[in-house]
């Protein structure tokens, strides 16, 4: 009982599980009696805060896709309580609102919902048989991951949200509840990006306290490590590395009893995710590895041994990154390679692995071209693909993105990689991607990037402000002759350095993008996450 | 004998002043600002006109265009030096043409119709003495000097007609008049500055520390997020290294990409620059007009074995069309670029526009 992961509401689990051993159920109806009585509080306080607020409490809590069969086992309490083997969970104070037969106020979403409910309810059921000698659910849920039913709005990250302090304060709540320390900011932040986290590099989040392997994995402690030192960088490396750490994590994963894999791992994988957070905001392509990984999960049927179970996660894990990551690449690969053509000049900016991919088979197909690498402080990633590029023997120029005028008048074309795609048809990439796509299109030199459908995003961003990440900023400073400028920045209140890490280049500026599914322009990204959506 | 002594003199002086263009020049920026440059040339210049032996305007134009040649090889880029010569010069045909006793309208422009009709006018030899002449150029000399150690006071004196409060205004690198045009406007405004640090040489670190000291609220960006931050930005102001004839800016590398993207988000663009750094010369030939130094600030020597396989780059200076910029603001007031070529031939001959 003990190691049945994260103590998430303490009491009413541990009521929980003892009555079951003890077969109380006397105490069990008692505490649903206590919960319905709440529910009903919360009903009447909702009634009173009428259609807007009702919404906005809709919006903050809602429903997951994953079965959660307390609602309606609670629905059913009087009726259906076999052994006490089958009882269903307490929900979260939150979930009786969905659960209920909503009465509420007779407006338009409130009525929806109830079909929407009505749906889930009988799916649940149908799930609900196919259970039938299951336990108990793990832990309560608070915080549950996003639905595809709620077209409404989508819950705001706190990673944007550092401006608004109920948020900073539930999400330290959260934290300790977990047990992972919280990072705290460093420096004085631009007011213009006062809503998010600026972190530095030299205090990691490990400094200061040890956090127990009970609570978090080794391997995830030492990969969350590596992102906040940089150790791990870019999009594909971050996603390969955070698959490996779970394929670790489930060889070493043991189901407690009288718990079910399929839901205890994913309620494990939770304060992992948000330590991960804390190190480093989740890339979109790490946050659509966890969504899979979450789906084949709780796919998992019930009746699986748990040895079995593992051996098919471990092969899912690795069919996605054999799929979504080195097929795709030999696929974008296959295309990019028709559009070079012998004498090209091409220019790359910062280190794309992919990109450097593409350079290197087309090299081996014996395509003559010449390279040149446009670098930019503070990162000076360049430099990485400087010496992949002439150790496979392709000439290269080297430049700061300073020099960006002087050198594009040589160039036939542009390849760039993304971090991510945006549902509106932005790529958001490294900082300085829109620069260079600026230029080009100034000149006329064709812009091509070339991203893995996997890293595709449902987000819609206009601008590099809203949601970004801020470095260290100490990295701007630099040392010449021995002077350092910049050294005590801390101590002048009126400066301030920035040090972005993102930004998005707008759709008219991209010419072509090379996916894994063909060559298609920049505003059909929202058409592939609907076909992709379809086919999963 | 003292006139030789003096002519040593002299010739130590231009020899060590050339010694220092060609030192300075090495990519940091030059050792003094540009505005120094200029005086330091108009003094030498005088000094040249007191000391050395002439007795006619011609002669002494001679004598001038002959150091000129010197001064302008030592350091190409540097153009102040060229451009305070045909100053000069343009001086002392002033002066010629008054003693001599003709209106200076007359020998200002030159248009077709007096192609056509006065030929013989610009056949004009300078050979004549006044005895008066001296005095009068030392004396318009030492005018322009007066005029060159104003400049930057009366360019800073204009900002508060161009900057309003609770701006964000984005400025690239290091300049001076910027500097004291954005410190003059901090007195009675306030305003957020965005440097961008202008890789490698860094000199917006500097300008940085310097504009917060004032007290002004300054942020500091890496190059590579001038496109990112420009959304936000309500106006560019930037110094530039020279101010070419058809009025687009020879200035720090870097300066495009701050002017196209100030153009796509239609961000206003001022250049601060007075009035010394206008040259006759215009963008031509890429070899002519880039400088390069030392690739060790873009790859440093630590990277030994790429280094020598890969071909690296760093340009100091970029061209900025005409068609981007929006505003000159100079000691002589705001301009816009398309009236730039009428400056340029108050202040030069255009006889002497190839030294």
């Amino acid at each position: 009982m003990a190691d049945c992961g994260e103590p998430d509401g303490p009491g009413n689990k541990d009521d929980i599980t003892r009555s079951k051993n003890e077969g109380k159920e006397l105490t069990k109806e008692e505490k649903q009696r206590l919960r319905k009585q709440k529910k009903h509080q919360k009903k009447q306080k909702e009634r009173k805060n009428e259609k807007g607020p009702s919404e906005t409490e809709k919006d903050k809590t809602p429903v997951s896709l994953l079965p959660p069969p307390q609602p309606v086992a609670t629905q059913k309490a009087p009726s259906a309580l076999p052994a006490p083997a089958s009882a269903p969970i307490p929900v979260p104070a939150s979930a009786p609102f969905h659960s209920s037969p909503a009465p509420s106020p007779a407006d338009k979403p409130a009525k929806s919902k109830a079909e929407l409910k009505a749906e889930r309810r009988a799916r649940q059921e149908t799930d609900r048989a196919a259970k039938q000698p299951g336990s108990s659910s793990s832990g309560i849920k608070t915080k549950v991951p996003l639905s595809e039913l709620n077209p409404v709005v989508k819950r705001l990250p706190e990673h944007v949200q550092v401006d608004d302090p109920a948020v900073v304060k539930r999400l330290a709540k959260k934290l300790e509840r977990q047990q992972i320390p919280l990072r705290s900011d460093y420096g004085y932040k631009v007011s213009l990006f006062s809503h998010l986290h600026q972190y530095s590099r030299k205090a990691p989040l490990t400094q200061l306290l040890s956090i127990p392997s009970t609570v978090i994995h080794p391997s995830i402690v030492r990969l969350g490590l590596q992102y906040s030192q940089g150790i791990v960088a870019g999009s594909n490396a971050r996603s390969v590395a955070l698959l490996h750490a779970f394929k670790q994590v489930i060889r070493d994963y043991t189901t407690p009893p009288n718990e079910e894999l399929s839901r205890d791992l994913v309620n494990k994988l939770k304060p992992y995710i948000s330590f991960l957070n804390q190190c480093r905001p989740l890339s979109a392509s790490m946050g659509n590895a966890i969504k899979y990984i979450k789906k084949e999960i709780s796919n998992i049927p019930s009746q699986c041994k748990e040895e079995e179970a593992k051996t098919k996660l471990l092969t899912c894990i690795d069919r996605y990154i054999e799929e979504k990551i080195v097929l795709a690449a030999k696929a974008i690969s296959k295309y990019a390679i028709e559009k070079i053509s012998d004498g090209d000049v091409i220019l790359v900016y910062g280190y794309s692995s992919l990109v450097n991919n593409i350079l290197c088979e087309a090299f081996e197909k014996s395509r003559k071209f010449r390279v040149i690498v446009v670098d930019s402080r503070p990162r000076l990633e360049g430099r990485e693909a400087l010496r992949r590029l002439v150790q496979r023997g392709i000439s290269c120029t080297y430049v700061l993105i300073s020099a960006l005028s002087y050198i594009l008048p040589e160039v036939s074309k542009v390849f760039l990689g993304a971090h991510a795609l945006l549902a509106n048809g932005y790529v958001m990439s490294r900082v300085g991607t829109s620069q260079i796509a600026l230029v080009a299109r100034t000149y006329n030199v064709p812009v091509l990037v070339c991203c893995e459908t996997y890293k595709f995003c449902e987000r819609v961003q206009t601008d590099s402000f809203v949601s970004n990440e801020l470095d260290d900023p100490d990295d701007l400073m630099v040392t010449r002759k021995g002077k350092t400028q910049l050294e005590n920045w801390q101590d002048v209140s009126s400066l301030g350095l920035l040090n972005l890490v993102y930004d998005v280049t707008p759709p008219d500026f991209v010419d072509l993008v090379i996916t894994d599914l063909g060559m298609i322009p920049c505003t059909s990204v929202p058409v592939v996450l609907r076909v992709k959506n379809l086919d999963q | 004998m003292p006139g030789a002594d003096k002519e040593a003199d002299l010739t130590e002086r231009i020899e060590a002043f050339l010694a220092d263009l060609k030192r300075g020049g090495c990519g940091t920026g030059p050792i003094r600002g540009s505005g120094e440059t200029a005086r330091e040339t108009t003094a030498l210049l005088r000094k040249v006109t007191a000391q050395a032996r002439w007795s006619s305007a011609g002669d002494l134009m001679e004598i001038i265009r002959k150091e000129g040649r010197r001064m302008t090889a030592a350091q190409p880029s540097e153009t102040t030096v060229g451009n305070m010569v045909l100053r000069v010069l343009k001086i002392i045909r002033e002066e010629y043409a008054r003693s001599r006793g003709s209106s200076e309208e007359t020998d200002q422009q030159e248009s077709l119709h007096k192609l056509l009709t006065s030929g013989g006018l610009s056949d004009e030899n300078f050979r004549q003495h006044y005895v008066h002449l001296k005095a009068n150029v030392i004396e318009a000399i030492n005018e322009l000097l007066t005029e060159l150690e104003g400049t930057t006071d009366n360019i800073a004196m204009q900002a508060l007609e161009h900057i309003h409060s609770n701006e964000v205004i984005m400025t690239v690198g290091r300049s001076r008049t910027v500097e004291a045009f954005l410190k003059d406007a901090a007195r009675k405004r306030k305003f957020h500055v965005i440097v961008a640090e202008c890789a490698p040489f860094c000199q917006g670190h500097e300008m940085a520390t310097n504009l917060s000291k004032a007290s002004i609220e300054t942020t500091v960006i890496a190059d590579a997020a001038i496109f990112a931050v420009m959304s936000r930005v309500n106006k560019v102001i930037i110094g530039t290294q020279t101010v070419l004839a058809n009025g687009g800016l020879r200035a720090v590398n870097g300066t495009h990409t701050v002017a196209l993207a100030a153009r796509h988000h239609s961000t206003p663009l001022i250049v601060c620059a007075p009035m010394f750094k206008l040259s006759p010369q215009f963008p031509n030939e890429e070899d002519t007009f880039h400088k390069f130094v030392s690739p060790h600030e873009v790859l440093p020597f630590t990277e030994g074995e790429i280094l020598s396989k890969v071909n690296v780059h760093c340009p100091v200076f970029d061209y900025v069309p005409p068609e981007l910029i929006t505003l000159f603001i100079s000691n002589i007031g705001g301009n816009a670029p398309s009236y730039i070529y009428r400056l340029m031939s108050e202040l030069y001959h255009p006889e002497d526009h190839d030294l």
